[in-house]
């Protein structure tokens, strides 16, 4: 086997690029609606998916949760059809819908047989400006949502911990509040907020379609003109300007005990610059740091040490969120073996950063990250739908079509000494959150019936 | 991302399904392992499913857990390769190999680039057929299925499932959880793992779905290859287990605001007569999509849920009809009314010809909608073989849909859905609740 692991460790790796996904063709309705068509005839489906530039990050103060709310509001009564109808005519056709919400966007899609994709944009564009906020609905969906925190946020010690993490590394940018929202402030909102929300952002120049599948750009082009054309732009769609963090100047701590914590661990975050148009240079050097200190599997630096050879940790990581709208964060994770403390595995986590910084990359372990990452271009292309959410991604986080296209290029040509400067810019002496998700100290005996 | 979840209603289109456009190769290698392939060299890779009928429920009493651990210790070493050896050149290849367990399969999923494929198959066969057990990488994974089992006895849906199946399943294995407990896991040995690598992966229990840039020749000689000299026959599997747990409520007390309810009572065989009835049945009552009796009564008009469903266990040893939802300690018994209250009302007054039409309507249509790309392809193709189901199902399926009459659905309602035998779990601190009302 010595000559897999020769061809593993450099001798005949071939980066390969990314092939086109298809053909992605882009064009703009005379109204300023931004559409994406991405052709792949596989399967006689297509993904339709509508984005607003929109998301929890843009809500006023004092309505968090307003833009998921309002997202789950688009389901109900339009002038046109009736509550749930959207829904109903989607599974009468054998067709699968959802939505979702994001600190940078709200998206709507529908996966369906590629001959029904004029029904779907008639729908959709029927609810883009007509959707009714009825009060009674508004009082039972508000159950409904704080039903969905209850079981996603306030069940999970892990996820009551992330939220406080984030609040606590973001010092006045919105994202710092969850996108589900502070259960005080989605208790009181209102069928007015959700209205006013709505007329703010749901228009057609706020919007992106994106069509995945079995379908030609001229068809889209078509479709898209008959069913979305006549919306008018909105006039006054305000910029997207939130509130920014002032230079962090001090370290920051985040205890957090939980009876229901299984396996304690500690959490490192930081503010780190993300892909911005233009400019993705760094974000790329991260993207690929992260993968080096902490990617999946056990060759990556953090796993290698803390969990294999010196057996320290149960689980080791780093994670980077290379594409939003503003600055957001990088962090590393240690789960430490039963016995060790959380400060030991704290200090763990900088004395293998601080190693690196000073040792230096692998550079056989560099060579097949980069052969990993070109060929998950390759992978990605077998799911249009998750190509289709990811151009969804990046564009409603402020990226063009042009760094979209241009991003496996700029991740090719990272460089070792690329991904050293960016690991000392973001890692030495950064002003940090250090969060520890712990156990009471008489932990409650086992759970029994 | 929050990620909605549902919401229900009335149809008004009608429409004719889109038909699924695969064409399957039964594929029978040298060696005789049947396969079955989908063909298409459209992106330059190759997903493969091996799925080894058997799985958990194959361990011994005393070694609870010691096939789950095997499945995680395939890739910590194998042939000449330590661990991280083995993981780099997994990595150097841009492979990549998952190998699952469950009750009654062990699952290898891979994918394979086309440009090194053989050298991905050479490091797959050394996983699957010369993994090291290394003590060292035997000890790192005992300490990692120790944390999943502790994370488990603090997460209330697992505490929910885990309950109802040992109330329901005496000793058979299905009562106990696959990873074992931390008494059987602290003491398996190195023997144990070996043992139970030697029971799960077996010539005669294993079938294989495919699916990319590969021909049925090359599919053919690549799994000989990769499953080289396994042992061809597999020690015999459990008999079927009696569903042994009655109507009621059993709380089991949980620190949370919320509390997840998990419910069910015996279900339906695959091969029973009115399968397909029962198939539509459930869509009706709380299957996917999103005009389910229970989503409408219980989430859309009374809020009292962000979700909730039913499903058809097909278990091979004991079926199931079985359901979840979470709902505030305030509104879970309210809820737990409403859930029977639907069953008692199918059960006496079957379904409505909308409901049926529109049931058939989403099943039809959605099917061909699946196979959508290789990865989920191979797993699909590899899931059917090991249910015995012909090659024929994928065209003929939208079809045994459609012949479900409403008469059907009333006798099948009639016969499976018994209101007085759901029993219910409710994990968390539920409020007017009296267990074993």
């Amino acid at each position: 086997m010595l000559h897999l692991l020769a061809l593993a460790l450099g001798l005949t790796l071939t980066p390969i690029m990314a092939q086109a996904a298809g053909d992605v063709v882009e064009f703009f309705l005379d109204n300023g609606m931004q559409v994406v068509v991405i052709t792949d005839d596989r399967a006689p489906a297509v993904t339709h998916m509508v984005w607003y530039r929109v998301g929890a990050a843009d809500e006023p103060p004092g309505q968090s949760g307003i833009a998921h709310f309002v997202e789950h509001l688009m389901f109900k009564a339009t002038d046109d059809m009736a509550s749930g109808e959207f829904s109903a005519v989607v599974e009468a056709n054998g067709g699968s819908d959802n939505a979702f919400t994001s600190w940078d966007y709200t998206g709507y899609f529908q996966r369906i047989a590629a001959d029904r994709l004029g029904l779907m944009m008639q729908m959709e564009a029927d609810r883009m400006r007509d959707i009714i906020f009825h009060p009674v609905e508004v009082a039972t969906e508000r159950s409904v949502i704080l039903e969905e925190r209850a079981q996603r946020t306030d069940s999970s010690a892990g996820a009551l911990f992330n939220e406080q993490m984030r609040a606590a590394l973001f010092l006045n940018h919105p994202y710092g509040a969850p996108i589900i929202g502070w259960r005080h402030e989605m208790e009181a909102l209102s069928r007015d907020d959700a209205q006013a929300f709505h007329d703010i952002w749901y228009h057609p120049n706020n919007a992106i379609l994106i069509v995945a599948g079995d379908v030609t750009a001229e068809a889209v082009r078509a479709l898209a003109e008959e069913h979305y054309g006549p919306i008018p732009a909105s006039p006054s769609l305000p910029e997207r300007a939130r509130p920014t963090e002032p230079p962090h100047i001090a370290n920051r701590r985040v205890s957090f005990t939980d009876e229901r914590v299984a396996n304690p661990y500690v959490s490192i975050q930081m503010l780190a610059p993300v892909r911005e148009p233009g400019d993705q240079a760094e974000a790329a050097a991260l993207v690929i740091l992260a993968e080096l200190l902490g990617g999946g599997g056990q060759t990556s630096l953090l796993a290698r040490r803390l969990q294999v050879e010196e057996e320290r940790s149960l689980f080791a990581a780093a994670y980077y969120d290379s594409t939003s709208f503003d600055p957001s964060g990088f962090s590393l994770v240690n789960v430490p073996v039963p016995g060790l403390s959380l400060e030991e595995a704290e200090d763990d986590l900088w004395r293998i950063i601080d190693d690196f910084l000073s040792e230096g990359i692998d550079t056989a372990h560099f060579a097949r990250i980069k052969f990993q990452i070109a060929a998950s271009e390759i992978y990605e292309e077998d799911s249009t739908q998750g190509l289709a959410r990811r151009w969804g991604m990046e564009l409603t986080t402020g990226l063009g079509l042009a760094d979209i296209e241009s991003w496996p290029e700029i991740l090719a040509a990272v460089t070792p000494e690329d991904v050293m400067d960016a690991a000392r810019r973001l890692l030495t002496d950064p002003v940090h959150v250090t969060g520890h998700l712990m156990r009471p100290a008489a932990a409650t005996a086992e759970i029994s019936q | 991302m929050i990620k909605r979840l549902i919401v229900a209603a009335f149809a008004a289109f009608f429409a004719l399904p889109a038909t699924a456009t695969i064409e399957i190769d039964e594929v029978t290698s040298p060696g005789g392992i049947s396969a079955w392939l989908v063909e298409d060299s459209s992106i330059p890779f190759v997903a493969l499913e091996f799925w080894f009928v058997g799985g958990a429920t194959l361990d011994a009493p005393a070694a609870r857990g010691a096939t789950y651990m095997m499945m995680g210790l395939l890739e910590e070493g194998a042939g000449d390769l330590n661990a991280q050896d083995y993981a780099a050149a997994v990595e150097g290849l841009a492979a990549s190999f998952s190998f699952d367990s469950y009750r009654d399969a062990v699952v290898v999923s891979a994918r394979m680039l086309t440009q090194n494929r053989d050298a991905a198959a050479d490091l797959l066969r050394a996983a699957i057929t010369t993994p090291r057990f290394d003590q060292d990488a035997i000890e790192r994974v005992r300490g990692q299925v120790l944390a999943i089992i502790q994370s488990d006895a603090r997460d209330p849906e697992e505490i929910a499932a885990a309950t109802f199946n040992a109330l329901a399943y005496g000793d058979h294995p299905y009562a106990f959880a696959q990873e074992g407990t931390a008494d059987t896991v602290t003491g398996l040995t190195r023997d144990d793992i070996v043992a139970a690598h030697g029971a799960a992966l077996t010539r005669d229990r294993v079938v294989v779905g495919a699916a990319g840039d590969i021909s049925a020749a090359e599919l053919g000689q690549l799994i000989d290859h990769i499953l080289g000299d396994l042992p061809q026959t597999a020690p015999p599997r459990p008999d079927p287990a009696d569903f042994a747990l009655s109507g009621g409520i059993t709380v089991v007390d949980f620190p949370s605001p919320q509390s997840v309810a998990y419910f069910g009572h015996a279900g339906i065989d695959r091969d029973d007569p009115d399968f397909f009835a029962a198939f539509v049945l459930n869509q009706i009552l709380g299957g996917g999509g999103f005009r389910s009796r229970l989503m409408g009564e219980v989430r859309e008009k009374r809020g009292l849920t962000y979700g909730i469903g039913s499903f058809l266990s097909l278990a091979d040893l004991s079926p199931g009809l079985l359901g979840q939802f979470s709902s505030s300690n305030d509104l879970v018994g309210q809820a737990i009314d409403v859930v029977k209250e639907q069953w008692a009302d199918l059960a006496t007054n079957g379904v409505t010809q909308e409901e049926r039409d529109a049931a058939i309507r989403y099943m039809t249509g959605e099917y061909p909608l699946r196979f959508d790309g290789n990865a989920t392809i191979a797993g699909i193709l590899a899931a059917m073989q090991s249910d015995d189901i012909p090659v024929d199902y994928v065209t003929n399926r939208n079809a045994y849909v459609e012949a479900v009459t409403l008469e059907d659905l009333r006798r099948v309602a009639a016969r499976l859905l018994r209101p007085d035998d759901l029993h219910f779990v409710v994990v968390g601190q539920p409020q007017g609740l009296s267990p074993g009302n």
